[in-house]
């Protein structure tokens, strides 16, 4: 990613349970509110269907499912993120959305083995500001191919 | 002229060309004396001959030529269409097609055609009846007659003659006379002919090229170049060449041949074959033109990608329709109802032409295949026939691209290893000659292609021991397998069951990529076989039809479609029609046992219901085979875009793909094919 020379990182902050996370808004599409989902049946248990994104049929995965933290009924917050990676388009699920900020290169620290309930494989680093904690996700592993392979051997046929 | 802007529509019209070359020699190899099959390959062999003369590509011109001046004989009785001919006849077209694919392919499509120009020549004369020889003969006064050799120059090759002279460039006649005791005469005339292609271009010889290279002439022979040279350079140039006993060089005049041509249409006696087959020939080139005109339909060539365009855009209106549609039904407005019932109907029309604008009968792949079938055939001293059902069975354009090579090798295979020598096959009591079925057919979103034949089968024990030898499979894992999966390993790469090697199949490389071809158009392809009896390889391929006619079903408060392609009826059956047979439910359709599936299992729809005292089914099938899908209620039917689930899901078990519905959510589409095993 280009932004990485620079010194500052444009990123979208979310929530997940008590956690901020954030993905760089160059792989972002659009945040969307949570609207009617369309489950596909046989896929794993993270997907929960696919929706009319203004005429595109998208997939979308809960990210609290998809990162181990236990799902929760949506609210008037819950918003669905848009992420582009290489030709996939896929929206996740999150608490609430509602942040862009500018984050300094320096400020992001290699992940430590395990922060709160995230496994630190899908964690690319971690950003400390003033008063708050930012978990850098890394979309390619939460989007990763071996996943999309166990769906198909979830599918079981 | 530039004409590299014509290219892309010239290789496709002579690939079309080709296409009928091929196709009516086949049908005129049944029917020899069938004059409509004769003028239709003369008319297209004249049309590529004009076009390639056109284009600039030599080669191309000069054996489609002498490709038309056989069949010109043959139109006129001068020659008798024999089944030897045929092959040459075949094989001219293939170097023609070999040419064609050399100038897609960026070349320039040259090519040795000596050989096959030369025995076409010869049938041309060799083999003639009576009036041919007349005209020989005739030619012979006719040269006598005129000062100049060449008496029969055809349209090509005046109108470069006259641009020449517009060009400031010179045409003369040279005439080359060898020493008689000169020993390589081919040689020398080779010789010759790089010093006359340094000072211009050679226009036309007599005798023609092949024969001056045959060394079919005494010791004279004579060319029309095109050069700006002057006259006694090329001679001194000329006569460089060593043992050559006299050379000419006179100015050929296009104005003294044309008089030429008037006198000898004037001349009665003499000249009447030679110029009544003149005038026929252009009689008929004007016949043709009109012929043309009125048996084909007029066509224009659209890019692909603009269809592509036009597709997505339409997609977009169907959409919008399917909302349209909802809001009317909700107001209750007749006027708007009735407004929109009829941008309904037009729309359906709409679609109707665009889909079928990008479908091609699959015809276009097969009609290849029968010459090619003869071929291998005789090259393996097997007698096969080939049998072609459902030819026109139609598939969009770009499928029908990619799927001809592998089915070329699974004939190839089915030729090779299926079909066994005839003396084989009397041993075993089956018929000596071999029959391959190709056979094509629609089945929901899927165009079937079975490629059967009726010869040695595939050897099970054979084909486990190889593999295990190959190590694709374990020793452990063979009992587990079951007999599909047996024959589908012939298909892992690596694999070749062949004991000894032929040039047609069994490289050790062939079914894995056909595989892998037919998996990367979204297909699939299954083997099925009795020993002995014959194999069945039968490839499903997905019609890529984005928009399609679906019913929509409700399992629970979910929304599915079928596709109405797949589907036979549908039907409500009490509990008492359910019966059970070999612990599943199966119900009896019309005489026949079709087993019961249940949809929401499949799709784990949240609480299932249980027993109904009427259950709403859907019959599908998948070529024979048929099933009952179970679902709540029938929503009706509708016209849907089909949409992939995206990259993230793009295999998920029994569904193909999703729609968006009037009120703007998603269905899921059900590929019953999965689900009918």
């Amino acid at each position: 990613m280009s932004n990485e020379t620079a010194t500052e990182k444009k990123v979208i902050v979310f929530q997940l349970k008590d956690e901020e996370f954030a993905v760089s808004v160059q792989q972002i599409g659009s945040i969307e509110r949570i609207e009617t989902i369309t489950r596909v049946p046989n896929t794993a248990k993270f997907v929960k269907g696919v929706i009319n994104l203004r005429g595109v049929v998208t997939p979308i995965i809960d990210l609290r499912s998809r990162l181990g933290i236990e799902e929760s009924d949506y609210t008037e917050s819950t918003r669905i993120i848009i992420v582009y990676l290489d030709d996939m388009e896929v929206g996740l699920i999150v608490d609430a959305a509602n942040d862009v900020i500018d984050i300094s290169t320096d400020a992001i620290e290699p992940a430590p083995e395990v922060i709160g309930a995230v496994n630190a494989d899908y964690i690319e680093g971690v950003a400390k500001l003033e008063n708050r904690l930012l978990i850098l996700l890394d979309l390619k592993k939460v989007l990763t191919y071996e996943e999309i392979n166990e769906l198909k051997n979830v599918e079981g046929q | 002229m530039d004409t590299t802007q014509y290219l892309d529509v010239f290789i496709d019209e002579s690939n079309e060309h080709i296409e009928v070359l091929y196709k009516k020699l086949l049908e005129l190899e049944k029917d020899p004396t069938e004059k409509a099959i004769i003028e239709e390959i003369f008319r297209a062999a004249h049309t590529l001959k004009g076009m390639s003369a056109t284009m600039g590509y030599n080669d191309l011109a000069k054996l489609t030529h002498t490709l038309e001046n056989v069949f010109d004989a043959i139109r006129y009785d001068k020659v008798q269409v024999q089944s030897e001919m045929i092959d040459l006849l075949v094989e001219t077209v293939d170097h023609l097609n070999a040419m064609v694919e050399d100038i897609a392919s960026g070349g320039n499509g040259s090519q040795d055609i000596t050989d096959v120009a030369n025995q076409l020549e010869a049938i041309e004369k060799g083999e003639v009846v009576v009036p041919k020889e007349k005209i020989e003969t005739v030619q012979e006064v006719v040269t006598a007659q005129n000062s100049s050799v060449f008496t029969k120059l055809d349209e090509f090759e005046l109108s470069i003659l006259n641009e020449s002279n517009e060009r400031g460039f010179q045409n003369f006649e040279v005439s080359v006379q060898l020493r008689e005791d000169c020993l390589l005469k081919g040689a020398r005339v080779f010789m010759v002919f790089e010093v006359l292609e340094q000072l211009g271009e050679v226009i036309k010889s007599n005798p023609s090229v092949t024969d001056l290279e045959d060394e079919n002439f005494d010791y004279s022979f004579s060319v029309i170049l095109v050069s700006s040279a002057k006259e006694n350079e090329i001679a001194e140039k000329i006569k460089k060449v060593s043992e050559i006993e006299k050379v000419t060089v006179d100015a050929f005049s296009v104005n003294n041949y044309l008089d030429r041509k008037e006198t000898e249409l004037t001349t009665p006696v003499t000249n009447e074959v030679n110029t009544v087959e003149d005038k026929k020939v252009e009689k008929n080139e004007s016949t043709d033109s009109e012929n043309t005109k009125s048996s084909h339909n007029k066509t224009i060539r659209v890019n692909i990608d603009k269809l592509d365009v036009l597709m997505n855009l339409f997609e977009e209106l169907i959409i919008d329709r399917g909302r349209l549609e909802q809001i009317s039904t909700e107001l209750r407005n007749t006027e708007l109802q009735e407004s929109v019932e009829r941008m309904s109907r037009v729309s359906s029309d709409l679609q109707n032409i665009i889909l079928t604008m990008r479908m091609v009968p699959i015809e276009h792949v097969f009609s290849r295949f029968p010459r090619m079938i003869r071929k291998l055939a005789r090259d393996l001293d097997k007698q096969v026939d080939l049998e072609i059902i459902g030819a026109d069975t139609e598939l969009d354009r770009t499928v029908i691209d990619e799927i001809g090579d592998p089915i070329v090798h699974l004939l190839r295979n089915a030729i090779d290893h299926g079909v066994e020598t005839p003396e084989v096959r009397l041993q075993k009591g089956k018929p000596e000659k071999g029959t391959i079925k190709l056979k094509a057919f629609h089945s929901g979103n899927h165009v079937f292609i079975e490629i059967a034949d009726d010869g040695a089968g595939i050897n099970k024990e054979k084909v486990l021991k190889k593999a295990i030898e190959n190590g694709i499979v374990s020793e452990n894992d063979k009992d587990t397998l079951t007999d599909q999966q047996i024959y589908g390993l012939i298909m892992e790469s690596g694999f070749s069951t062949a004991d000894k090697i032929s040039d047609i199949s069994g490289r050790g490389v062939g079914l894995d990529v056909v595989k892998n071809t037919i998996e990367s158009l979204g297909g699939s392809i299954t083997i099925d076989s009795e020993y002995n009896k014959g194999s069945v390889f039968s490839i499903q391929l997905p019609l890529t039809l984005t928009i399609i006619s679906v019913l929509l079903v409700e399992l629970n408060k979910e929304k599915y479609a079928i596709p109405l392609s797949s589907i036979i009826e549908t039907a409500i059956v009490s509990k008492e029609q359910i019966l059970s047979a070999h612990h599943k439910k199966v119900i009896d359709f019309r005489g026949k046992v079709v087993p019961l599936v249940n949809l929401k299992e499949i799709f784990d729809v949240p609480n299932a219901d249980h027993d109904e005292e009427y259950t709403s089914i859907v019959i599908v099938k998948k070529g024979e085979k048929m099933a009952a899908l179970v679902v709540d209620s029938f929503i009706g039917q509708q016209e849907v875009v089909l949409k992939s689930l995206g990259a993230y899901l793009s295999s998920t078990f029994a569904i193909s793909g999703a729609t968006i519905l009037g009120d703007g959510q998603v269905a899921l589409i059900v590929d019953s094919n999965a689900v009918i095993k």
